[in-house]
């Protein structure tokens, strides 16, 4: 830098905090290394703009810092947006933003890449100022948004998640939501409340495994028939680590989200990491870790992870293509091996050139093992894990180098994506406690966890909120289990009681059995014979006229095609006891379910039962009583004798959860009949009216999915809610020692 | 009423049993001893009962075993609309007035043929009923309305097929029907045969024969999770022949392997990503 040339600089920075004049000269060099001589101009004429603001020396130090790097990632032009962009926060009730508004730059930079959307970003932030400057009444000022500092404080975190659009939509939710209370907002924007984390969740980019779930449990059934189920673990950027796909003797643990990687998409990432879990899965056998150093470790590896690839491409050639796409292609020379560790890079050049056939690893012994590999596997042969443990092995002493054991490794484009961390078939002398890698997913409700060994992976649905006129992502946890078993014989007993009413049950089933047959005339071509027209024809043809030749009749039947969900409300109400027959709800709802079932056995419909209760959304229980393809028999009839009673009634989550698999039976009517004794409620919510809203949501949702609600209630009182919630579609038992009697008959009379 | 004499002879001189006859010998690829078991229960004059899933090779066998036996056979699709009359006979109006003509069911057992009623639980079961008589050690089938017996011709057998996978309630067989059956159990042959029986049926090569069956497997694999039935030997030969055509493989898979199947848009996806990662 010559002297006149500093001079012009010194000339234009007009700012005389001492602080300052110390920053541009530590800032100057930098500035210069990365724009010509015009740019430089604009970058000083930021600073003395924000210097004239009136918001003391800070701003400028923070600008003349960060401003440099942003301009190598969003333009010089993005020096005007940003100081103006300065000035107006300046001049707002939010002042104080100003500085982490600066702060963040750089960081955010990095996501938003251009000037446009920068502008995007601040009408994001506009937006939030907007809908959260609060105006105190009598007042005509304006109050801060509480929740912008630690939203500008946290940006870089969302934008690393979310794109614009996701991050506008979780900014407008905590607006909406928290639009009175400055502590929840503040809460909600450090990305702190459950809420925060269920937006983030639901706004994700890239295909989240909630997503592809049910295609990637397919994929694993029908290409690789495994059983082991598949869990999901938490990829939060944040980690020190990201933690690699594992299969283990219980469970295939995959990322909650993938984004797509050199054209593949997310989905097909998700399967192509499965396909090479699946692989070890087939093809694998165990290899004791302590046998081997470390080092050696990985090149074994190389080896096993790439035979299992070329076999699952011979049975599944389609899989080349992705393959090849995601595994790194380290460039001849990417790494010198002087001051660094080249034994990542040498492993993924090795691998690369084990899979895929074209790629030359110029490197004489690569090419040796490669023939070598290629040799044991050739002609159809599988060749085996042992087999690789001694390439490995081999490869690994022959490539020895000194730098092998520098303590810095080169890492970069080494890594491949869609290899698991090879659990799966290293095992050790001693299982020693290690601390379990695998982060739960922050992003989940991971509250309490019911235990029990008869129950299913917790599944989350959304609930509504009334108030917002927004549902709650994920706000509920159904844990599905399966129903303890009581002596079957006790519903043989009940049923033996109300002999005389499963008798008359017994006329209207045969009534509604669809052997009743309906005469239809004039059929051209038809069963039988229909004499009268006939005859008439018979005259008609005679006398010379053109008969009918519809001359025949054939009958039908009805047929009924119904598929019935069942689902009882098993809440601690139901132990209060009918001080008239000193019976318990809960005998009577047994009772009345013995019976309902029977009838709904009897006419051949299909049918599912499940028990209900919840203790806050943290934990709705599920109990699975009786499956559609399940038979009405003993065991059934056990799982009914033994119903009891507690907790509260979170209906909506229920009714969601029992949807689920009611949906996916054919049929063309199909019927949600809840029997329930009390309006939806639970602990954790306060607002009476918020569940009730809810379950009516849910009957408008499973009306849209084709499923008819109604509702059975013992309740007396029910007319205030239960309307508001089921329509018209509803029966008030009033008195409720006749619910034995009166459930079948409204299940009857619904399907006839 | 009994129809007039001349009548009966007329329908019985017009009527030539053997146009019923399998001239040329069917492709079946035998899988088992079924062939056997077949002719024994023949020769005993046993009903029949082929169990099986759609499309695995039932009504191609029974065909064969009337090749193989020389004797005439007559099929009945059966569906939910067809009446007991179907299958019996029933008076017809003509010129002359009105005039009986035997069903398909009545002609096997007069003449002597193999009646093959193929997916029997489609019909009602309250129309089965007219077999039961045909079915026990009588053999004898009474057209009442016309008010003759039939006694069964010798060479007469009855066969149903049956396919227990989607069975309903609503759609079983009645255990009185049932129980008057031999049964022989039948299922897609194994991916070796399979493929042998799609090749020739489809006249393509062995390999793509093994893919065509492959994606089979595959969708087999997804019965409950929404699948009544996998994808059947037929659907793979209706590949295999579309293939034939000169249509892409990978189209010609998800138009005759995929699209029957299915309208689950995800259950169809996993299937046609299979479809791709079959034939790469
Ligand atoms: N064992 C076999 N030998 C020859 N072809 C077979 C065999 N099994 C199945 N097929 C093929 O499958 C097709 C369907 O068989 P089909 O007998 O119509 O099935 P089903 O009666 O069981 O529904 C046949 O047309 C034939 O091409
Ligand atoms: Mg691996």
């Amino acid at each position: 830098m010559t002297p006149e040339l500093l001079e012009k600089y010194q000339q234009r920075f007009k700012c005389k905090f001492p602080q300052a004049i110390e920053a541009f000269a530590e800032n100057l060099g930098k500035a210069m290394d990365i724009m010509p001589e015009q740019q430089v101009y604009q970058y000083l004429d930021g600073a003395n703009f924000l210097c004239s603001i009136g918001q003391g020396v800070e701003p400028v130090l923070v600008f003349l810092e960060e401003m440099p790097i942003i301009i190598v990632t969003l333009g010089v032009d993005s020096i005007k947006s940003i100081t103006k962009y300065g000035y107006q926060l300046a001049r707002s009730p939010n002042k104080a933003a100003l500085i982490p508004f600066l702060k963040s730059l750089r960081l955010i930079s990095e996501h938003i890449k251009n000037t446009e959307n920068l502008k995007l970003y601040f009408t994001v932030i506009d937006e939030f100022i907007d809908k959260t400057q609060t105006v105190i009444h009598g007042h005509n000022s304006l109050y801060e948004s509480s929740g912008l500092v630690p939203l500008l404080e946290n940006m870089s975190k969302l934008l690393a998640k979310l794109d614009l659009t996701g991050v506008s939509n979780f900014v407008d939710y905590g607006a909406r939501n928290y639009h009175d209370a400055p502590d929840q907002q503040i809460e909600y924007f450090s990305l702190a409340s459950h809420d925060a984390k269920s937006i983030i969740n639901r706004e994700r980019k890239g295909t989240t495994f909630k997503q592809i779930e049910h295609k990637l449990i397919m994929a694993k059934d029908c290409l690789w028939e495994c059983d082991l189920p598949i869990t999901h673990f938490s990829t939060d950027l944040d980690q020190i680590r990201i933690p690699q796909p594992y299969l283990d003797d219980e469970v295939i643990a995959v990322p909650d989200v993938y984004e797509d990687e050199n054209s593949v998409s997310g989905l097909n990432r998700y399967r192509t990491m499965l396909s090479h879990l699946m692989s070890h899965n087939k093809w694998s056998s165990n290899l004791m870790a302590d046998n081997y150093a470390p080092q050696m470790q990985l090149m074994v590896s190389v080896f096993e992870d790439s035979r299992v690839d070329v076999l699952a491409m011979r049975l599944y050639p389609g899989l080349r293509k992705y393959y090849l796409a995601l595994h790194p292609y380290p460039q001849k020379g990417a790494c010198d091996g002087i001051k660094v560790s080249t034994l990542r890079y040498r492993a993924a050049r090795l691998s690369r050139a084990l899979i895929d056939p074209e790629f030359d690893p110029e490197d004489d012994l690569m090419q040796e093992m490669r023939k070598e590999f290629n040799g044991l596997l050739s002609s159809g042969k599988p060749s085996s894990t042992q087999e690789m443990s001694k390439l490995g092995t081999k490869y690994f002493i022959r490539s020895r180098q000194d730098s092998d054991s520098l303590p810095t490794m080169f890492f970069d484009n080494t890594e491949v994506s869609y290899r698991d961390d090879n659990r799966c078939f290293w095992y050790h002398y001693e299982e020693y406690d290690e601390a379990d890698e695998i982060v739960p997913n922050e992003y989940q409700n991971d509250e309490k966890i019911v235990d029990s060994a008869d129950s299913l992976p917790p599944r989350f649905y959304d609930e509504w909120d009334y108030i917002s006129q927004s549902y709650r992502p994920d706000w509920t946890t159904v844990y599905e289990r399966l129903h303890p078993s009581g002596e079957a014989n006790k519903i043989d007993q009940l049923m033996s009681k109300h002999g005389e009413l499963a008798k008359r049950l017994k006329t209207m089933i045969e009534i509604l059995k669809p052997q009743n047959k309906k005469r239809i005339r004039f059929q051209e071509e038809g069963e039988e014979l229909d004499l009268d027209i006939a005859l008439r024809s018979l005259i008609d043809f005679k006398s010379g006229q053109i008969p009918d030749l519809r001359i025949n009749y054939s009958t039908t039947t009805d047929s009924r095609n119904i598929a019935v969900m069942l689902l009882v409300d098993s809440s601690e109400s139901l132990n209060n006891i009918n001080p008239e027959t000193g019976q318990s709800l809960l005998e009577l709802s047994q009772e009345a379910l013995a019976i309902t079932a029977w009838t709904i056995d009897k006419l051949g419909d299909k049918f599912a039962i499940a028990g209900f209760s919840s203790d806050t959304r943290s934990e709705v229980r599920y109990q699975h009583i009786k499956g559609y393809s399940e038979n009405y028999g003993n065991e059934v009839k056990a799982r009914i004798a033994k119903m009891q009673a507690g907790y509260s009634t979170r209906m909506g989550a229920a009714m969601r959860h029992a949807a689920h698999y009611l949906q996916s039976q054919t049929a063309e009517k199909k019927l949600m009949l809840v029997l329930t004794d009390g309006e939806p409620a639970d602990i954790d919510a306060k607002d009476p009216k918020t569940l009730i809203k809810d379950t009516k949501k849910t009957v408008e949702e499973l009306q849209a999915k084709g499923i008819y609600s109604y509702c059975i209630t013992l309740d007396k009182n029910a007319d205030s809610y239960v309307e508001d919630i089921f329509g018209s579609h509803f029966t008030v038992i009033d008195h409720v020692d006749r619910l034995p009697e009166q459930l079948p008959k409204v299940f009857l009379e619904l399907t006839q | 009423m009994c129809a007039p004499v001349a009548l009966k002879k007329h329908i019985k001189e017009k009527m030539d049993i053997n146009q019923y006859k399998i001239e040329k010998e069917p492709f079946y690829k035998q899988l088992s001893n079924e062939v056997e078991l077949y002719q024994a229960a023949y020769n005993a004059k046993l009903p029949m009962m082929v169990k099986g899933p759609t499309g695995c090779g039932k009504s191609r066998f029974v065909e064969y075993m009337a090749w193989k036996l020389g004797k005439p056979i007559i099929s009945v699709s059966c569906n939910e609309d067809i009446t007991a009359s179907d299958l019996v006979g029933r008076y017809l109006l003509d010129s002359n007035g009105t005039r009986w003509v035997d069903g398909p069911l009545t002609m096997a057992a007069r003449y002597g043929a193999i009646c093959y009623l193929d997916e029997i639980v489609e019909a009602r079961q309250d129309t089965m009923v007219v077999i039961h008589s045909l079915t026990d050690h009588r053999r004898e089938l009474s057209l009442d309305k016309k008010g003759e017996l039939i006694k069964a011709h010798p060479d007469f057998q009855l066969v149903i097929s049956y396919n227990p996978g989607y069975q309903s309630l609503m759609k079983d067989l009645k255990q009185s029907t049932k129980q008057r059956f031999c049964g022989l159990d039948f299922d897609y042959a194994n991916a070796e045969d399979e493929a042998s029986i799609v090749k020739t049926e489809g006249k393509i090569d062995i390999e793509v024969a093994n893919k065509l069956v492959k994606i089979g497997h595959t969708a087999r694999a997804l019965k409950g999770h929404g699948l009544d039935e996998g994808i059947s030997t037929r659907l793979m030969v209706y590949a295999a022949q579309l293939i034939n055509q000169g249509i892409a493989p990978i189209d010609a898979c998800k138009m005759a392997l995929v699209r029957p199947i299915t309208d689950d848009a995800d259950i169809r996806e996993t299937l046609d990503n299979a479809i791709e990662l079959i034939f790469g």
